[in-house]
């Protein structure tokens, strides 16, 4: 397929992961901020074949991870309700709440589906006229305007009974909060290229200039990262902290400004939440008040208080920050399997836990020596 | 969640006041809006992230940076203790 086989290409990327191996001089943290990135670095196996003084980091890019649990509940609460049908994307019906999970309540006889595009619920609200439509609103930069434009058809429709629980959160200030934390240490940022196509990376600029980290947008493909972290390992040894673009077949600096339009007529920024890592200033989106309509939580306000319980054993909120990587985990594959999650990490198809277990990464990195041995083939094949 | 996929958009409409397509992955073709892509024609490629079209693809800067990394391998290839350390392994 054009525009994903030629970004697979093995003699292309060795090529890339040469020309790293030749300028390298020290050891360096690169973190890619998208779990759909931390995906295809598994998948591929570029985690085994970078050099051995390159370590990636992976970082919080992954939305049904950060969901806060409040938020799961809410979701269970809402689609247990005989009056609603809650639809959701599928990512999110194995994440555990606090008690059960999305999964168990359409088990249970709950009326919850899974759509593709968010505009998929206006059509189940057109034929269901007696019920309420609750979506689930997640996701990054990259999904909000898909999520807006279904509330601005609603509205523009006159679909009342639709309503959406909104759980969005926003990439840099993720990043600042990471940069200033104490315990994480990172080097380099590979930015998510899909966020950054919708958001451009003009906002990546003047966090580059206060906290000295240079930041390359990057792709999906193994083509994409490797040249993500060959630009960002040259701007370390040189000394540079820039913003750069490894992805300029879709990423232009302003973004995709009729996207953006679109989320700032429906969405404004707020305060939000990150499951494991706790409340990030204005690192998401709430309903500006000529929507407040279509905010699930207005409408259904006896959701609004539930106590929540999170699993003691499970360290998502860790290896969401990149201080601990899934197999430093002791229940990971053990009492945490995608079968049996403790944590929504190890049931996304973007968790960085599921992606370890998935590709078989059950050796602790601190425990061996030979971790970084070289294999001898790229995993490029398509699942 | 963030996942997009390229495809080649084949077909053009408007429905309930959006622009909207088809788009072929590889022979798998569904509807996406395009309603963010003001510029998009049949025959370009877009990358389509939960039904909606994000971005139009450029085709010329895609060519060439492929055209710059695959340069890149080829001068890796022709040096010399680069091509011995290949042959060891």
């Amino acid at each position: 397929m054009k525009y994903i086989d030629e970004y697979r290409d093995e003699k292309v990327t060795r090529g890339l992961l040469d020309e790293i191996g030749r300028i390298v001089t020290r050891e360096w943290k690169l973190m890619e901020v998208c779990g759909g990135q931390t995906h295809s670095i598994l998948k591929s196996g570029l985690d085994q074949l970078l050099p051995p003084q390159i370590e990636l980091i992976h970082g919080p890019g992954c939305p049904v991870c950060v969901t806060p649990l409040e938020l799961i509940d809410k979701a269970i609460a809402l689609a247990s309700r005989p009056d609603v049908i809650f639809v959701s994307y599928g990512d999110m019906l194995r994440v555990p709440g606090s008690e059960r999970d999305l999964f168990s309540v359409k088990a249970a006889g709950g009326n919850v589906r899974i759509v593709y595009s968010p505009l998929d619920s206006l059509k189940i609200a057109r034929e269901n006229p007696d019920k309420t439509i609750v979506f689930f609103g997640i996701g990054f930069e990259t999904t909000a305007p898909a999520n807006a434009m279904a509330v601005a058809q609603a509205k523009r429709q006159g679909i009342k009974n639709f309503a959406m629980l909104v759980s969005h959160v926003t990439v840099p200030p993720a990043i600042s909060a990471l940069l200033e934390s104490p315990d994480v240490r990172v080097d380099g940022f590979l930015a998510a290229g899909h966020v950054c196509t919708v958001m451009g990376y003009w906002e990546y600029e003047p966090l580059v200039k206060k906290y000295k980290v240079p930041v390359v947008v990057t792709g999906f493909e193994p083509v994409d990262i490797v040249h993500g972290v060959l630009m960002c390992v040259k701007q370390l040894e040189e000394g540079r902290a820039e913003v750069e673009n490894a992805y300029a077949r879709s990423v232009r600096r302003e973004g995709n400004e009729p996207a953006q339009a679109i989320i700032n007529q429906v969405f404004e920024p707020c305060d939000r939440p990150w499951r494991g890592i706790g409340v990030i200033p204005q690192s998401g989106y709430k309903f500006r008040e000529g929507y407040a309509d279509y905010d699930a939580e207005m409408r259904f306000p006896d959701i609004q208080t539930i106590a929540t319980k999170e699993s003691s054993l499970c360290m998502s909120g860790l290896v969401l920050q990149g201080l601990k990587k899934p197999n430093q985990c002791p229940a990971f594959g053990k009492e945490c399997t995608p079968q049996m999650p403790l944590g929504a990490t190890m049931v996304s198809s973007e968790g960085a836990c599921a992606a370890y277990y998935r590709y078989a990464r059950f050796v602790n990195p601190n425990a061996t020596s030979n971790s970084k041995e070289q294999t001898s083939k790229l995993q490029t094949s398509v699942v | 969640m963030c996942l997009g996929i390229p495809g080649k958009v084949t077909e053009l409409y408007q429905a309930n006041g959006m622009k909207m397509g088809k788009v072929d992955f590889g022979g798998v073709v569904k509807e996406a809006c395009l309603e963010y892509l003001p510029e998009i024609q049949v025959g370009d490629y877009t990358i389509v992230h939960v039904g909606f079209g994000i971005s139009q693809l450029d085709e010329e800067e895609a060519h060439e940076t492929l055209k710059l990394l695959k340069e890149m391998d080829m001068i890796a290839g022709e040096l010399p203790e680069l091509a011995d350390r290949q042959n060891d392994s």
